[in-house]
């Protein structure tokens, strides 16, 4: 039953991302990009991960691809032409060349994971018993304390250094 | 498994709490510091780095694993959170006087010089890949900022951009790394990968390709060719201290977390990634000493030569064992000395309309200050690895470790290397002995905490060299237990 709603989902991520890269308003790719997110979001929900969907969709297609379409809106990006209608086709082939390599070769190890890996503690009887959200804001401030603490400091890195640049001299 | 914080946790992440804790105080001084004097912000910066070397120093010898396994404390964290300490110490001194000539003296310049040291003593730290890679990203973050500090300078800018855009798409590839060996193992912790390894999914080429993308992340990271191309754009446009703080501290970590990942979560391939680094290697010191011939700026000359350093780094991750670690070990300190030493010496030339980056500038050097031609020729030996300086034990060591695992070919090309390397360096030292002064040359005013570090780095050198006992065994001490 999963697949009904696992291939149209992951069909959408696949096309709307393949639509970023082609379109050539860079509004229209950043629109792609918020249809990406969603169909993300939607596999998130397939994985019983309600908090990491919700917030797929308020963190990322809300606020950042907002902030995207705004910032592309007032710089006035210029449309390039997509590069299969500039004239260096040799560097077109070599890197769909290079990329269907690269993917032969995932597609190859993928396909030999034979490594069983640890079973942790986190299935998903135990994520439903305790509740999704909670389970995630235990884990926070518990196991994974010192990683969240660090990304604080990074945040306030991030301020100062976007200060900094923006300012004037 | 879960366990809620604990204070024994907290202390033992100490010094990095009182570092952090500093550097907030700086940007929060600068807002009360008026323009003009904030140099004092710097020397409070410096204070704050060895109050918190005191506070490190009381974890001396102690092996402690806290906050859930993800973070150790233990001598080889200690050793090299020792060097990035000092180091950055240096650099903020060196910045003093620098920010004071280009006019952008402010205290966000120390305050992310230090936050890029605490992130680098985090991944000194990190036995986990999550805190691995934020300690990374905290100080890829700083340095972004910092090599656009100068927003005035284009090639500043275009250093900043440059070195944003391969610094992200580097860290995507140790992440796409980082998440297949999650995926194999259902292990982010460096130890459990390796126990969940066993004989027959060692050969998987899942594990393999894991193993690829980490090694092509962390060589970027590393500056290893072929992964160097943004290397000299970057050291030539930002600013000089910042150039050294690349050189001489964010490499350096680069190369703990690499011995990290690979000597503690995947010992078992040490076959494979041997290979992988044995070629590496020999390309980096290769092409960087060869590119190295043909520079006329001085920033770009170093960036190539720290490239080859890069390399000859390399040769001790190859060897392997004790002998091969340590020799590395000793050799980052001894990298880091001369390459901070070579820098300050670019910023004391800094005077008037001279930039001090072209290699002409140098010339005739030993008439305008003796001193200062004299410091320099002792670095660029070092660089070169002469005897009695302690680029000379380095080498020895780090090829001597190569010869004694049978890696003869990889110890001849090294040493054929380090005759190239010599050639360009001795360029530096004829324009300073040989040349005549131009005759715009100026007197050299070199700021009180810009003699520090020459005098600093430059008996480091020479320490190292004449008398190199109690820092081998020091290398030697901090890799115990590390596999």
């Amino acid at each position: 039953m999963e697949w009904l709603l696992f291939v149209p989902l992951a069909a959408l991520a696949l096309g709307t991302a393949a639509f970023v890269i082609l379109l050539r308003n860079p509004i229209y790719c950043a629109l792609a990009l918020v249809g990406t997110f969603f169909a993300l979001s939607g596999l998130y929900l397939l994985l019983q991960a309600e908090f990491v969907a919700v917030v797929q969709v308020i963190i990322y297609a809300g606020a950042i691809m907002v902030l995207f379409l705004f910032v592309i809106m007032l710089l006035d990006v210029g449309h390039e032409p997509p590069p299969w209608l500039r004239r260096d086709r040799p560097r077109l082939l070599l890197g769909l060349g290079l990329v269907a390599l690269l993917v032969l070769e995932l597609a190859v190890a993928i396909g030999s994971w034979i490594a069983p890996g640890i079973r942790g503690p986190y299935t998903s009887d135990y994520v439903n018993a305790v509740g999704n959200t909670q389970l995630i804001g235990r884990l926070l401030f518990t196991e994974f304390l010192i990683p969240f603490e660090i990304t604080s400091i990074i945040l306030l890195i991030a301020i100062v250094g976007a200060m900094v640049l923006a300012r004037r001299q | 498994m879960t366990q809620a914080f604990n204070m024994a946790d907290l202390s033992t992440a100490l010094p990095e709490v009182v570092l952090s804790l500093v550097a907030m105080v700086i940007l929060m001084l600068d807002f009360i510091v008026p323009k003009g004097r904030r140099d004092w912000l710097g020397y409070l910066s410096v204070l704050g780095v060895l109050l918190t070397l005191m506070v490190l120093c009381r974890q001396w010898g102690a092996t402690q694993s806290a906050f859930s396994g993800q973070y150790l404390i233990d001598p080889f964290a200690l050793f090299f959170k020792i060097l990035f300490l000092a180091s950055g110490g240096l650099i903020i001194l060196m910045s003093i006087g620098y920010l004071r000539g280009e006019g952008a003296d402010s205290g966000e310049f120390y305050a992310l010089i230090l936050f890029a040291t605490l992130g680098m003593m985090l991944m000194a730290s990190a036995v986990d890949l999550l805190i691995l890679y934020i300690g990374l990203e905290t100080m890829s973050i700083c340095i972004y900022v910092l090599a656009g500090f100068l927003k005035r300078e284009r090639r500043s800018n275009e250093a900043a951009l440059k070195y944003l855009l391969m610094g992200g798409f580097s860290s995507a590839i140790i992440l796409y790394g980082i998440v297949m060996l999650y995926g194999l193992t259902g292990a982010t912790g460096l130890k459990e990968i390796a126990s969940t390894l066993t004989a027959d999914t060692l050969s998987n080429p899942a594990l393999i390709l894991a193993m690829v993308m980490l090694a092509a992340g962390f060589g970027f990271k590393i500056a290893a060719v072929p992964f160097h191309m943004y290397i000299p754009d970057v050291y030539e446009g930002a600013p000089t201290p910042i150039t050294a703080l690349l050189a001489a501290a964010s490499e350096i970590a680069g190369l703990v977390i690499l011995l990290r990942v690979f000597l503690v979560a995947i010992p078992g391939l040490q076959d494979r990634w041997a290979l992988l680094f044995y070629v590496l290697s020999l390309l980096t010191m290769t092409v960087g000493n060869v590119v190295a011939i043909a520079q006329s700026n001085i920033k770009r000359m170093l960036a190539y030569s720290s490239i080859a350093h890069i390399g000859y780094l390399l040769i001790g991750v190859v060897a392997g064992r004790e002998l091969g670690i340590s020799a590395t070990l000793l050799y980052t300190v001894v990298y880091a000395l001369m390459t901070l030493g070579a820098f300050a010496m670019v910023i004391l030339l800094c005077v008037g309309e001279v930039k001090g980056e072209r290699i002409d500038d140098f010339a005739g050097l030993a008439q305008r200050s003796p001193m200062a031609a004299a410091a320099m020729l002792i670095l660029l030996l070092s660089l070169a690895g002469v005897p009695p300086t302690a680029g000379f034990v380095g080498k020895l060591y780090l090829f001597g470790a190569a010869i004694e695992r049978g890696y003869i070919l990889l110890a001849l090309i090294a040493v054929v290397n380090s005759a190239i390397s010599l050639f360009y360096y001795m360029k530096v030292a004829v324009a300073m002995y040989m040349r005549d002064l131009p005759p715009a040359g100026l007197a050299l005013s070199p700021s009180r905490p810009l003699r520090v570090v020459l005098f600093v780095t430059v008996v480091g050198t020479l320490a190292i060299g004449i008398y190199p006992g109690p820092f081998l065994d020091l290398a030697k001490s901090s890799i115990a237990g590390l596999w």
